[in-house]
């Protein structure tokens, strides 16, 4: 397995405010802290069906949304916590959705998978692979008709999509149409188990985005600063030159699939060897080095996530179940 | 009252919308610069621009998904799909997407999308191009289905479907394009009722899209010998209005459906049932139904009306629930 990929970006944490930077810290340390608690909760009952968690991610999240502004629109997948939670989707609404509480940020109607918010343009949470795509290519035409200038779509999705026709379709409407789409794909090399290498026949995800006459480019998925300035400035062109662009991010997930996932496909030895690659201690040795950092400061961070976790959990302990009585309820619109 | 085509009346439905909503656009295959595959906007694009009359790639699932993700942002658009057999591309977005995401998002998303397309058999197009598949989406809750039979229905249904703040699916059914009529003035614009297009007393027969036109000459040769059928059009698949079958049963009696999809696990299968769990003690004989015969449609002519509810077949079987 190669190592993540050499970075087309200035990636020197010295060129970007200590502020800035230990935001970061905090963005990754917040999910990473949020989903070790999910899946202790999955394991004590608490939360149930499927749960797919973003560890060893969590950078991708992290560098891309601090480059969008509010009226713009995210469409993710079902590996979407992190991506809720900095978007600005309130953590206690996520915990107790994933308690199925209807307190939750989908009354406890989606779970783990679907995490929807109005407030902040986030459009879910879709558990089909590349289901998000083909909407995502719509919020943008819906913003084209409407007027809305300067507005920006951004659409996550796992490599794994590539193989599917909403793929290549989207992109080429996306890019046919002139829509201001940011199509996010998050490379962590396997499909479920189906590792990349398995399922396509040419292996550069950046050549087929390119076959439908967009931008792209593709950077290192576990270096927070390499994905912020690709972000950046992939949003900006997409705002300015309102057509779509393709971002490939190399990335990895530390843990399994689901959690029903023996992980039989990979090798011990290869997730470890990534884990050397994290992307939070990776960027805080870095910081530490550069002196814009030091112990107590990462500490804070972490009592800080931490103690936001356990408000989340009490909150969604706390939290009540919908009565059954509205099982119907907004099956269509009252 | 005047007279115009079910086409016209449908181009004319699209004109009002475009004309009086500024969110509404039409998307899909051919419908700008062809005109339409069955000519509905034919001259909708010279008149509102590319913007608003927006031709796609061949690409079901792509366009129908960018549909839903644009009423998702709050336009209202109207897709067109050729027709049902092609919609198969497309069951991912709508079903997967469009009928689920008030639900799933706890109520904050609403999806007010309009997708027409054409269904039906009946002009030798063989199988993949012949089906009444609007059943299936008639079986998943949060789409709306309508079935215009009649130019009324064709002019007046389309913009209360774009005021409907959830997806509604509308079935053209390709025989009833060249259809015409009398438009009376004012049309009726209602999306929740089914209507009696035919009074009587000794048998209901409920039907809808492309089978009115034959239960309606059905019922005219019934009356020749003595027989009074009512006729009921469903209009709208989903949500079913079993209030109007069941009174128009506990008047007759009996219940006749025709329905040109396949018989198994069929829309005819669906009001039988509600009629025997509403009504069975005011039944005067078992239900019966006249169905499509459960293969491909053929492209031969003979054989492709032998696989479809035909107008004798529909008088053979009200004779056959009086005992005559």
């Amino acid at each position: 397995m190669t190592a993540p990929a050499s970075l087309a970006f200035s990636t020197d944490v010295r060129t970007h405010e200590r502020d800035f930077c230990l935001a970061r810290v905090r963005d990754m340390l917040r999910i990473r802290r949020l989903e070790e608690r999910c899946a202790q909760l999955y394991g004590e009952q608490k939360i149930r069906g499927f749960l797919h968690l973003y560890i060893g991610e969590e950078a991708v999240a992290a560098g891309v949304m601090p480059s969008l502004r509010p009226q713009d629109n995210v469409v993710a997948t079902y590996r979407e916590h992190g991506h809720a939670l900095l978007r600005g989707v309130s953590m206690k609404s996520i915990m107790a959705e994933m308690y199925g509480k209807q307190e939750g940020c989908s009354r406890g109607h989606g779970g783990s998978m679907h995490l929807f918010d109005r407030a902040t343009h986030f459009y879910g949470g879709n558990a089909i692979v590349g289901g998000g795509l083909t909407l995502a290519v719509g919020l943008a035409l819906a913003d084209v008709q409407l007027q809305r200038e300067g507005c920006v779509t951004a659409c996550f999705f796992g490599e794994g999509a590539v193989a599917e026709g909403a793929f290549h379709e989207s992109l080429n409407l996306a890019a046919l149409w002139r829509l201001p789409v940011l199509f996010i794909c998050e490379n962590n090399l396997y499909a479920m188990g189906t590792a990349l290498s398995r399922s396509q026949a040419s292996l550069s995800l950046t050549a087929k985005a390119a076959a439908y006459g967009m931008a792209t480019a593709h950077v290192n998925g576990m270096n927070v600063l390499a994905v912020h300035e690709a972000a950046r400035a992939a949003v900006a062109q997409v705002r300015e030159q309102r057509a779509p662009l393709f971002l490939e991010l190399h990335t990895y997930r530390f843990r399994a699939h689901s959690m029903f996932d023996a992980e039989l496909y990979r090798e011990k030895r290869e997730v470890e060897g990534w884990k050397q690659h994290g992307p939070i201690h990776t960027f805080t040795d870095r910081l530490k080095e550069a002196g814009m950092m030091d112990e107590a400061d990462f500490a804070l961070i972490d009592r800080e996530a931490m103690q936001e976790v356990d408000e989340a959990v009490q909150f969604a302990e706390a939290g009540t179940w919908e009565r059954a009585e509205c099982l119907l309820d907004d099956v269509v619109a009252r | 009252m005047s007279r115009i085509g079910y086409r016209e009346a449908l181009r004319e439905a699209h004109r009002e919308a475009l004309q009086r909503d500024p969110r509404v656009f039409l998307m899909g295959e051919d419908v700008g610069r062809y005109g339409g595959s069955y000519a509905v906007s034919k001259g909708l694009l010279a008149e509102f621009g590319e913007q608003r009359i927006r031709d796609t790639p061949l690409s079901e699932l792509g366009f129908v998904g960018a549909g839903i993700g644009a009423a998702l942002g709050g336009a209202r658009p109207i897709v067109e799909i050729m027709t049902v057999n092609f919609s198969l591309l497309a069951l991912d977005p709508i079903v997967n997407a469009a009928a689920l995401y008030r639900h799933m998002s706890g109520g904050q998303f609403g999806v007010p999308v309009v997708i027409r397309m054409a269904t039906g058999a009946g002009r030798q197009l063989a199988a993949q191009h012949s089906h009444s598949l609007e059943n299936w989406y008639a079986h998943v809750p949060g789409l709306r289905v309508l079935a215009p039979a009649t130019v009324e229905d064709a002019r007046g249904m389309l913009w209360p479907a774009l005021q409907d703040p959830d997806p509604v699916l509308i079935f053209e059914h390709a025989q009833l394009y060249n259809l015409e009529g009398e438009l009376p003035e004012p049309f009726t614009s209602d999306i929740s009722h089914a209507a009696v297009r035919r009074e009587g007393r000794d048998v209901s027969i409920v039907t809808y899209g492309g089978c009115l036109p034959k239960v309606l000459d059905a019922a005219q040769a019934l009356a020749a010998d003595g027989i009074s059928a009512e006729v009921i059009d469903l209009r709208v698949l989903r949500p079913l209005d079993d209030a109007a079958i069941c009174a128009s049963v506990r008047k007759t009696r009996r219940l006749l459906v025709v329905d040109e999809g396949w018989r198994s696990g069929s829309l005819a299968a669906e009001v039988m049932a509600r009629v025997v769990e509403q009504v069975f003690y005011e039944l005067d004989a078992p239900p019966a139904r006249v169905c499509s015969q459960e293969v491909p449609i053929p492209y031969a002519k003979h054989m492709e009306e032998a696989a479809l509810p035909q107008v004798g077949q529909i008088v053979a079987a009200a004779k056959g629930m009086l005992g005559r």
